[in-house]
Order: C-alpha cells, then sequence, then structure tokens
C-alpha cells in the first residue's frame, strides 16, 4: 500500500515535524514492514514550474519527430522571455499548460538539466513527463496540466503534480487487513505518536431505510452477510475526476478510469470498503446475490470470460450474473463514459470465499486482498455515504432517498482474558490498567476487572479471536523493547543421535579422504533417470521449477555428476565429491493421506495412516570421482581415480560408521550405472547398502563425463548403527609372519580367496594381507597369483614356527580344496 | 694378548729415550690434526697407537732395563701413550662430528617444494554451520529433529494453523507433489516439498511429551527462481521450546545468547512485531553485527514467537497447561552476512573451490 503522508493527516494529529526517520521507525515498530519512505519535495532539485506552450514548430529532418517550442515561464527564468525548448513527445498543442524544469535543475536519478544545442537549436530546460518526474502512472508523454488546475506559468510545480508530499510505501501482514487503509494506517501512527486519531470508519452516516435503493435479495447469507446500496441519478458524465483523487489514486498505483469508478477506489484506500458502481441503467430487473451454477459464465471487467464454480458467488440481475462478487465487475453493468445513474454497492463478503474465488480465477484484485485478509462488516453504510457525497459534489447529481442495508449480522467476538495471561506469555509485569488501556486504544470495547479483562473485540480487527492475539497488542503497543532477555534453563539433553552422530562422522571421512562436498538440487529429469538406468518411477511434482526437472531425486547421483561435469569443464580436471542428503523413494500402493482436523491431535490410527502415504525418504551417501585420486608431480607419477578408490570409500563410510569389516562383505555385481565388470555390491550382514565402482562407459558418454568416472552410492540408513564398541583384544607377544603366493583360476575372487584362508588358518591368524597380484604366462592362461603376508600370533604365549606353519597349510588346504590353488614354489 | 719377549736389544731401548717419547707424542699429535677424515685418522691410530707404533714398541722395551729404571720408564711410556690416546679421542670426537655434518648437508632438500599429491576435501560451509548451531543448542541441552522433505500438506500447513483458505499459504510459494494416478482419482497428494523447517515441529510434539527443546536444522523449499539471494533449495534452523512457564523474555534470552555465539559478543537483537501462522505474538528480528563486512550494523536475520495455542492444540498440549517459543532462520542467509558472500548460487553450484574455502569446519 503506497499512501501520501497528507493524507494520513488528514486522520491523525501527527507531529509537524515529523522526519522520515521517526516516521520509519514507527511503523517498524508496530509491525507494518515500510518498502519505502521517500520525500517527493526533494526528488526533483531546481526550478521545476508550470508553462505555457507559446509555440510549436516541427523539425522534420530527424529520424523521429522533434518539436522546437518557446514556453511561458513566467519570471522563473529571471527575464519572462519565452523559454526555448526541444522536446520529442508530441500530445500537446500551443496553449497547453505543461511542467518545465529548467537549466540546473535536477530530475530523479540524478540526471541532470542544462542548457545545450540538439537537433541543432538551443534547448533551455524540458518539458517532463510523469515517469520522468518519478510519479507513478501509465500515461505516456509529457503532462499536461487540466484545466482545474489554477497555477500559472512560472509557479513552483511541484504541488500541481504532487511532488508535494511524503509517499509511505508499506506492506502490511496478511491478519491485518484493517491495515490496508489510510484509516488503518492513520490509526497505527495514532498508537506510535499518542497522537488523536479521529476514525473516517465511525463516520456517522444515514441508516438503511425501509425502501430498498434498488431490489435486491441475498440467498446466501453465508457468502454474503451485509449489502448495501444507494443510487444517485443525473450525474454529469463528463465530470472529470478532481486533480487531489487523481493524485491519490496515482500514488497508490491505480488507474483513474472514469469519477463513479475512481470514488469506489478512493473510498476503498480510503476506508478499506471495496465497493462497486453499477450503472443502474444497464442492470435489468432486481438484483440477486447467490453463489453461482457450476459452469456459469461471466464475462468480468478485465474482458475475460469466465466459467464459474458453484463456490463462486455472483451478484445476478434478470440477464444472469453480472459481477463476480467481491473480485471483479462484469462487463455488462460497469459505469460507462455515459453512465448518469450510478447505483454504489458496498457489502461484505466471506473471506474465505472471496480468497477461493481469486485462487481459483487468478484475480488477485485490491478488492480481494482486503477481503481475504478481513474487511470491517461495519463500513458498508459510511463507504456508501461518503462515495455518494464524494460523487454528488464532483458530478454533481441527486442522491436516491432510499438506503439499502441487508444485514445479517453475527455474534461479536468476546474475549476473556485472565489479567496475568499476558504476563505469562510475556515475561514483563503489565498491571490490568495497561492492559485496559491497550486494548481500549486497539478499539476494543473493555471491561477490566481484578482478575481478567473482558473484551468485545472491534469489527474491524476480525483477526482478534483468542487471548493470545489480545497478548499480541498489549506487547507490540507496550514495545518489543521492554522484554527482558531471560535464558531459559533447558533439562538435561541426551546429546546427538547415534545417526546424527554418524552423519557427521562420514562427511569427516569422506572430507578427510580428499572428496569434497557438494549440496546439490534434488530435482532431477527424467532422461536422467533412464540415462543412469535408474527406475523411472519417482515423486513427481506437479509445479516443477523447470519442466525439464519435475521429479525427485531416487539417487544422489543424477545431480551429483552433473556438479562433477561443472568443475571438470571449469578446469577441476582431478575432482572428488561426496554427498549426503535424502532421496525420495515412491510407494505406488501408498495411498492419499487422510484428512485429519486441528481441533486436536490427531487420532493415531491417522497419523500412522497419513505417515504411511509420505514416500520412503532414505538417507545416502554418494561419492564421484575422476582425473588423479593422486596427483603426478615432482616426487613421481601421479595415480588415476579408478574402481577400487569408489570401493574404498565404501568401506570407509562403513569403517566410519563402526560397522566390523567382518559384517562387510564386497562382491561382484552388475547394477545399473556401473561398469558391469567393475561394480561392487557392498553388502552389510548379508543386505546390499550400496553400490560402488567404474561408472559404464556409455553412461560417461551419454554424460559427456570424463572415460572411468567413479561412483560409489550407500542407503546409510540401511546400514544398522553399532552398539558399544567390543573391548579390542590384541597380543603382546611376537608376530610370525608368513607369506604364501597361491596360484589358482584368475575367476576366483579374490575376497573369496582371503576368506577361505581366514576359515583355514584358525583362530592364530591375527591378519591376511593381500600384497601381490601377479598373472603370466608361466602361470597358464586364466590363472594368476595371488600373494598374501599371514601374520600369525597367539594370546598367551610366543608361536613355534611349527604352530604358525601348521596354520598356514590349514589355511592354504582349504583354498586348496575350494578353489584348486596351488602354493607357489612349494 | 700376549707378546713375544725379544732378546734385549740396545738399539731398541734407544726408544726409552724421553726426547724419542716426546717426538713420538709429538708426531702423532700432528698426524691426528692432519688427518681430516674419520678413514685418515683411523689409519694414523695404527701408526700411532697400534703394536708398532713408537709408543708400543718403546713400551716392550721397559723388561730389557735393569729393574731400577723400569718404574721410571713405564711411567714416561704411559705418560706418552695417554697424551697420544687422548689426542687421538680429541680428534675422533671432532671429526665424527663433522661428519655427522656432512651427511645432514648431503641429504637437505628443498622444503619448499610444493606437496599437492592429495587434493584436500572439504565439507560444505552450510552443513558446518549447522552443525555449530546444532552443537551451541545441544550444549544447552536441545536436542536435533528432523523429519522429511516430502511432507504431509496437514504438517507443513495444517497443523501451523495455516489452513487451506489461508493467506499465508499463497505467501509461502510451494512445491506440490503430484498426485499418483489412481484408481481412486484423487488430484491432490496431499503432500508438498516442505516450506520450512516446522513441520518437524508438529512432529515433535506428536511424538514427545513436553518439556521439549529442541533445533530443527533442514532443507527446506520454495518456488523461487534461482538468483543471488534466492533459491527453490536452502535451509533452515529452527528451535521449538515447549515448557511450563515459558515466556517472549526466554525467547529473547535465547535468541541474544544465539547471536552472541554466532557474531561476537557485542551482538544482541532487535525485534519487530511481524505476523506468522504457527505464532502469537510473532515477532521479526535483526542482530547487531559489528564485524559486517560493510560496517557494523542491524541484519535482519530471522522469525519467531510465542507457540499459537491453536499449534498446541492441533498437536494434543493443552495451551493452558503448557507456553512456547519458536524461532528460524535461513542457513544461506546467515552464512552470506556473516562470512560476506555475495552469490547465494557459488552455494549450489557444486565448485570445489567453494566448500575448499571453508574447509572442515565454518570460522
Amino acid at each position: 500500500m503506497k499512501v501520501g503522508l497528507s493524507w494520513l493527516r488528514e486522520h491523525v494529529a501527527l507531529p509537524a515535524d515529523l522526519t522520515e526517520a521517526e516516521l520509519d521507525l514507527a511503523l517498524n515498530n508496530l509491525g507494518i514492514e515500510v518498502e519505502e519512505i521517500a520525500d517527493q519535495r526533494h526528488s526533483v532539485q531546481g526550478s521545476l514550474v508550470v508553462g505555457k506552450v507559446l509555440t510549436i514548430e516541427e523539425l522534420t529532418e530527424f529520424k523521429k519527430p522533434i518539436r522546437f517550442c518557446t514556453v511561458d515561464v513566467g519570471q522563473a527564468n529571471g527575464t519572462g522571455a519565452p523559454q526555448e525548448i526541444i522536446c520529442g513527445a508530441r500530445n500537446f498543442a500551443v496553449g497547453d499548460r505543461v511542467v518545465v524544469i529548467l537549466p540546473g535543475g535536477v530530475l530523479p536519478g540524478g540526471f541532470a538539466i542544462g542548457a545545450r544545442k540538439t537537433y541543432g537549436r538551443n534547448s533551455h530546460g524540458m518539458i517532463c513527463s510523469a515517469a520522468e518526474l518519478g510519479l507513478s502512472g501509465d500515461h505516456d508523454g509529457i503532462i499536461i496540466l487540466p484545466e482545474s488546475v489554477t497555477a500559472q506559468p512560472g509557479d513552483d510545480a511541484r504541488p500541481v503534480v504532487g511532488l508535494d508530499d511524503i509517499e509511505v510505501h508499506v506492506t502490511v501482514t496478511p491478519d491485518r487487513g484493517y491495515q490496508m487503509s489510510v484509516r488503518g494506517l492513520a490509526r497505527e501512527l495514532g498508537h506510535a505518536f499518542g497522537a488523536r486519531f479521529t476514525d473516517p470508519g465511525l463516520a456517522p452516516a444515514p441508516a438503511g431505510t425501509a425502501a430498498p435503493a434498488w431490489p435486491v435479495t441475498i440467498q446466501d447469507t453465508q457468502g454474503c452477510d451485509r449489502f448495501a446500496a444507494r443510487l444517485v441519478r443525473g450525474i454529469d458524465p463528463a465530470a472529470p475526476t478532481p486533480d487531489w483523487m487523481a493524485r491519490r489514486l496515482l500514488t497508490a498505483g491505480v488507474r483513474t478510469l472514469g469519477l463513479a469508478i475512481d470514488i469506489t477506489n478512493y473510498v476503498m484506500l480510503e476506508l478499506g470498503q471495496p465497493m462497486h458502481a453499477f450503472d443502474a441503467d444497464r442492470i435489468s430487473g432486481g438484483l440477486v446475490v447467490r453463489r453461482a451454477t457450476e459452469g456459469e459464465k461471466l464475462t468480468t471487467l478485465d474482458g475475460q470470460a469466465r466459467v464459474l464454480s458453484a463456490e463462486d458467488m455472483v451478484i445476478c440481475d434478470d440477464t444472469g450474473p453480472i459481477s463476480l462478487a467481491a473480485v471483479m465487475g462484469g462487463q455488462t453493468s460497469e459505469v460507462v463514459d455515459g453512465t448518469v445513474n450510478v447505483l454504489f454497492e458496498a457489502a461484505h463478503w466471506d473471506p474465505t470465499m472471496v480468497g477461493r474465488t481469486a485462487r481459483r480465477h487468478k484475480l488477485f484484485s485490491e478488492a480481494a486482498k482486503r477481503w481475504e485478509r478481513g474487511v470491517d462488516r461495519e463500513l458498508c453504510l459510511v463507504a456508501i455515504d461518503r462515495a455518494v457525497k464524494l460523487l454528488v459534489e464532483y458530478g454533481g447529481g441527486t442522491p436516491g432517498d432510499e438506503i439499502l442495508d441487508l444485514n445479517h449480522p453475527g455474534e461479536p467476538t468476546m474475549i476473556s482474558m485472565a489479567a496475568d495471561k499476558p504476563a505469562r506469555l510475556i515475561g514483563v509485569d503489565y498491571s490490568v490498567d495497561r492492559i485496559g488501556d491497550i486494548l481500549t486504544e486497539v478499539g476494543c470495547d473493555t471491561a477490566v476487572y481484578d482478575d481478567r479483562v473482558d473484551v468485545i473485540t472491534p469489527s474491524w480487527r476480525p483477526d482478534l479471536r483468542e487471548p493470545a492475539d489480545l497478548v499480541e497488542e498489549v506487547v507490540r503497543l507496550d514495545g518489543f523493547e521492554k522484554v527482558p532477555s531471560v535464558l531459559p534453563i533447558a533439562p538435561p539433553g541426551n546429546g546427538l543421535t547415534p545417526s546424527q552422530r554418524r552423519k557427521r562422522s562420514v562427511g569427516r571421512t569422506l572430507a578427510e579422504q580428499g572428496y569434497v562436498e557438494v549440496l546439490s538440487y534434488p530435482f532431477v529429469a527424467a532422461s536422467a533417470l533412464s540415462t543412469l538406468g535408474l527406475p523411472t518411477d519417482a515423486v513427481r511434482l506437479a509445479n516443477p521449477l523447470s519442466d525439464e526437472e519435475p521429479f525427485m531425486r531416487t539417487s544422489l547421483l543424477p545431480p551429483l555428476l552433473a556438479a562433477l561435469k561443472r568443475n571438470v569443464g571449469r578446469g577441476q580436471r582431478d575432482a572428488a565429491l561426496f554427498e549426503q542428503g535424502l532421496v525420495f523413494l515412491p510407494d505406488p500402493a501408498a495411498g492419499v493421506p487422510p484428512v485429519m482436523g486441528v481441533a486436536g491431535r490427531p487420532d493415531p490410527a491417522l497419523w500412522e495412516k497419513a505417515n504411511a502415504s509420505v514416500p520412503a525418504q532414505p538417507w545416502h551417501v554418494a561419492v564421484v570421482l575422476t582425473g588423479e585420486y593422486e596427483r603426478s608431480g615432482w616426487w613421481g607419477p601421479g595415480r588415476a581415480a579408478m574402481w577400487s578408490d569408489a570401493v574404498q570409500a565404501a568401506r570407509d563410510v562403513l569403517a566410519a560408521s563402526a560397522v566390523p569389516a567382518a559384517s562387510v562383505d564386497i562382491s561382484a555385481a552388475e547394477q545399473a550405472p556401473w561398469h558391469p565388470g567393475r561394480c561392487a555390491a557392498i553388502t552389510v550382514d548379508g543386505v546390499v547398502v550400496g553400490y560402488a565402482g567404474e561408472l559404464h562407459p556409455a553412461v560417461c558418454t551419454a554424460l559427456d563425463l570424463p572415460k572411468r568416472t567413479c561412483a560409489m552410492e550407500l542407503d546409510l540408513d540401511a546400514v544398522p548403527l553399532p552398539g558399544p564398541t567390543p573391548p579390542p583384544v590384541f597380543s603382546t607377544y611376537p608376530p610370525a609372519l608368513i607369506d604364501v603366493a597361491l596360484v589358482l583360476s584368475a575367476d576366483v575372487p579374490a575376497g573369496q580367496v582371503e576368506a577361505a584362508l581366514t576359515e583355514g588358518a584358525g583362530p592364530l591368524l591375527e591378519s591376511v594381507r593381500l600384497f601381490d597380484v601377479y598373472a603370466s604366462e608361466q602361470l597358464g592362461a586364466g590363472q594368476r597369483s595371488l600373494a598374501y603376508k599371514l601374520t600369525f600370533r597367539a594370546p598367551d604365549r610366543t608361536l613355534t614356527v611349527e604352530e604358525a606353519v601348521a596354520a598356514r597349510d590349514a589355511a592354504v588346504a582349504v583354498t586348496a580344496q575350494r578353489f584348486g590353488a596351488v602354493l607357489r614354489g612349494a | 694378548m700376549t707378546y713375544r719377549h725379544d732378546p734385549y736389544d740396545p738399539k731398541q731401548a734407544a726408544m726409552l729415550d724421553p726426547a724419542a717419547l716426546d717426538d713420538a707424542v709429538a708426531a702423532a699429535d700432528k698426524a691426528f690434526a692432519d688427518a681430516t677424515d674419520l678413514d685418515a685418522l683411523a689409519a694414523q691410530k695404527v701408526a700411532h697407537l697400534g703394536d708398532r707404533s713408537p709408543v708400543s714398541l718403546a713400551r716392550r722395551e721397559i723388561g730389557a732395563l735393569p729393574p731400577a729404571a723400569k718404574a721410571d720408564a713405564g711411567k714416561r711410556v704411559n705418560e706418552a701413550r695417554t697424551a697420544i690416546q687422548a689426542a687421538y679421542d680429541a680428534r675422533l670426537v671432532v671429526l665424527e662430528a663433522e661428519q655427522a655434518q656432512r651427511v645432514l648437508e648431503t641429504e637437505t632438500v628443498d622444503v619448499t617444494l610444493p606437496w599437492d599429491r592429495r587434493p584436500r576435501g572439504a565439507r560444505h560451509p552450510l552443513t558446518t554451520l549447522m552443525e555449530r548451531v546444532g552443537d551451541l543448542f545441544v550444549g544447552m541441552g536441545y536436542e536435533i529433529a528432523e523429519g522429511p522433505e516430502v511432507e504431509l500438506e496437514w504438517a507443513n500447513f495444517d497443523a501451523l494453523n495455516i489452513s487451506p483458505d489461508h493467506p499465508a499459504r499463497g505467501l509461502m510459494d510451494t512445491f506440490w507433489v503430484k498426485a499418483a494416478e489412481s484408481s481412486t482419482g484423487a488430484t491432490e497428494s496431499g503432500l508438498v516439498l516442505r516450506t520450512h523447517t516446522s513441520p518437524v515441529q508438529a512432529r515433535t510434539m506428536l511424538t514427545r511429551k513436553p518439556p521439549i527443546y529442541i533445533v530443527v536444522p533442514g532443507r527446506v523449499y520454495r518456488t523461487d527462481e534461482l538468483d543471488a539471494t534466492h533459491s527453490p533449495v536452502f535451509h533452515q534452523v529452527e528451535g521449538l521450546v515447549v515448557d511450563k512457564g515459558i515466556t517472549m523474555a526466554h525467547l529473547k534470552g535465547t535468541l541474544d545468547h544465539f547471536a552472541k555465539a554466532m557474531f561476537g559478543a557485542d551482538a544482541r537483537t532487535r525485534w519487530r512485531p511481524h505476523y506468522f501462522p504457527f505464532t502469537e505474538p510473532s515477532a521479526e528480528f535483526d542482530v547487531w553485527f559489528a564485524e559486517h563486512r560493510d560496517g557494523p550494523r542491524w541484519v535482519e536475520w530471522g522469525g519467531c514467537g510465542m507457540v499459537n495455542p491453536n499449534v498446541l492444540r492441533a498437536c494434543g498440549i493443552d495451551p493452558e497447561e503448557y507456553s512456547g517459543f519458536a524461532f528460524g532462520m535461513g542457513i544461506e542467509r546467515t552464512l552470506m552476512f556473516r562470512n560476506g558472500l555475495s552469490d547465494m548460487r557459488e552455494m549450489i553450484e557444486g565448485d570445489v573451490r567453494f566448500s575448499r574455502a571453508f574447509g572442515m569446519e565454518v570460522h
């Protein structure tokens, strides 16, 4: 909402020397967000004067038409001689009064005006448009002053064009509809400055008459609980909107559309009551206020033919709907250029209905915004009276004697609040009298007792419903700065959960291994899923940011690989990234959540059912890497990132998760998007928790990733949380180290060989470590040699050579029996 | 070792002459001094202290002397030998030290050679900032609560006093989950991408009994186009306390403490009335940040308020018995003004140079 301070001052006796800073602070402290406070008096510097066009010479030798004008600017130029000015606009004629800035002046934006030679002539100043003066408005061309303006050439033009005010541009919160008016803002400023506020909404207005101003029937009093109307007959259809009113509308960003309509908008801005002006001669018969029938059609003022819903409210005449109630009028009954008989309507509509209608038809008119936030239902007659008086004053005509007021009032809202409620909620000892004073100031009808305060809330405050709402008014107007700062003592907590600690450990571990964390968007394209060979059944957004990426990730890899590619594209060719976060797994069998109320805790069965419809969202961790994992340098060659780094990242994650190595199994797997021969399934206690390895070459090609890009992804939620770490058991006796080289088929996975050795070696085996893999013609085709270092140690003695050798032989025997392994060199 | 007893040889007896012994000492001194390395010294040791050295030969001659002369001659020979040994020992220490020094010199490397063999990893500053906030509150006895990002419309809105017709729903530009094509013909899924971390408030109140002291760091979604200061995906941290006798003063104390922990001892908060459906009264707050990149100033930080009784009721908590406060702020925004960042896009693109600049902790 944007209004001039002068309009506010008409209703509240603000200090004369009020500064912009004071105003800004006061509005902020009231909870009204200040977009801008612009002192128009200082927006244009230098001489900005009224001028009268004396001569116009058309210069035609240029690409665009240019006018060389002489303008009478009175004595403003010091000589009284006609001012010579070049002008590119063409919307004016000799004799028009215009706004001229003389050399030395500066327009908004720092645009300095000087005398200069242009288009072959000397130009001494500029004839201004509204835009050039920083005035809002949608008129093209320069400003032509209307006849109603009495200012003479040479007079200061600022008051004439509205540059003599302070523009206050504020945003009000959605609960306080009353602030979307001069009335509401003036009331608030009255609170802030202790200034006397004269409520225009409580101005006396004639009551409804027995005879109606127009035959009206309300069929749905829930959608419309009040409808007031009055006629003004015989207005001068040519009567212009007074200049001051046009300027105020312009400031508020409302277009002027003719006197009667402008008056409805003016009254809405002033009081907060949206109104409508019908051309009485274009209404056929009596009016009926009712719900629309599904599919009914109405062409609204914006020219849109709309199909109505059974929830919309309409005003109908004999021809059918003529207005989409509370939101926008219809074309057939609107006031037009020749209108002489005007029927003003001011009604009170159900805010829920209006909100739904506005959203359904995407019609967020100024009226709809106010209705949705709540409009004072007691304003109807005041608004009608104000509009009628304005129209009679500026448009002539005769007000009808009949005033319609169909009123179906509800019960007033009464709130009883314990006197210590504000103190208990805020922590400030407000006296009951102070509470009473504040609530009275807000407009409540207040009764103060020792132990409680009873109020009837004002009609313009539908947001006040229960004691907490009253407490807000108390603290707001008493001041937040008076609330003390007291640190509450929480009961002892349990620290981080095991799963929270694990996420941190995993993140630190991967970072220590050289991976850089990224947090990418979880939106993915269908093509990204299919390129990676992932299921295309994914959670889909109804209104994605990009139609290209309507799905939620089912794997961390698509966005993470995109980030990898971005890094490579930026020259970070050796890149290792990791990400942790949720993935979203739809359950096609899950239904729609049941409807749950808010009156109390939802029924446990309903709550469970609701949660069953929420897609599973496990916490995943993934790495991707390309380029050199260890760089080459003066120390020697580097090492390219390879499948085993990805597998190792999985082992590192599991180690950081305190999963015992014995619980982890790595086995060959074929799983998209990995290379079928270079993919490991990661299993914990028999459950596959993820995969790691080199990406499928086709995936790298399709995604334009470097060859041999590697990746790992684990479902961390599927990894069991560790129990207490068992006590470490280790012997201090010397170890017996024996190397064995086994020759066996290259098809046998090393992991199985190691398992067999471990199994065969028995309890004396402390560790087994593969230190060489070797293949040659000598060994034979399809054979390879795996060299292991076996470390034996007993807990209670130094092993003899015979014991160690026996254990080794037992270990080798299992591999021989299971895989046909032969001890090399034996 | 035993020595062969040579027969007396008068010529050899000349070795016992004091002058001859003095010469032997002098010659040894010079020879040791002239030895420039341990090998040369070893050779000179043989020459001057070995079996065939003058002092060794002189000692052998003692036996040939008359008994009266033996003691005197023995004493002289011992003195000479001791002197030579001392000279040798002294030289040995010097040469060994020199040798050790030479080894160190030959092993000297250029320590300015770079070592970027393993590129550094890093954690994302948003992650570590959220952890830092979490740690602060955990230290105060709070616990960290979590919830789903694809969330029930009920938990994201209804339970928080944002009914389907509430204008506030229009203010939060919400991503809606498309309804599955099902036999029920439902057109709405009842699911959203959570627009704030506040649904975790509802989830917590439904699963725990007061007293509740939690913080909720997490990822949230709004349909904003990405630009320097907006992102459709961002992070918030939210605090919720529900206990007996909780007042707005407690909220202020908590936020002032939070501000000091994040922005230094001078930090404090300044409040403006505001509106949130889930709190009443509600406020927005600024923080005084003395070390702001553009000089000390108030910076908009977040929103807060006393938990709306409707929220407590929807979660089965009696607002007559319990009261509570809630607060929340954007993590990206906090990181931006705290660390002087100017473009939110850098946080999302995943350029390794961004996270690396922050390392393992945000400072």
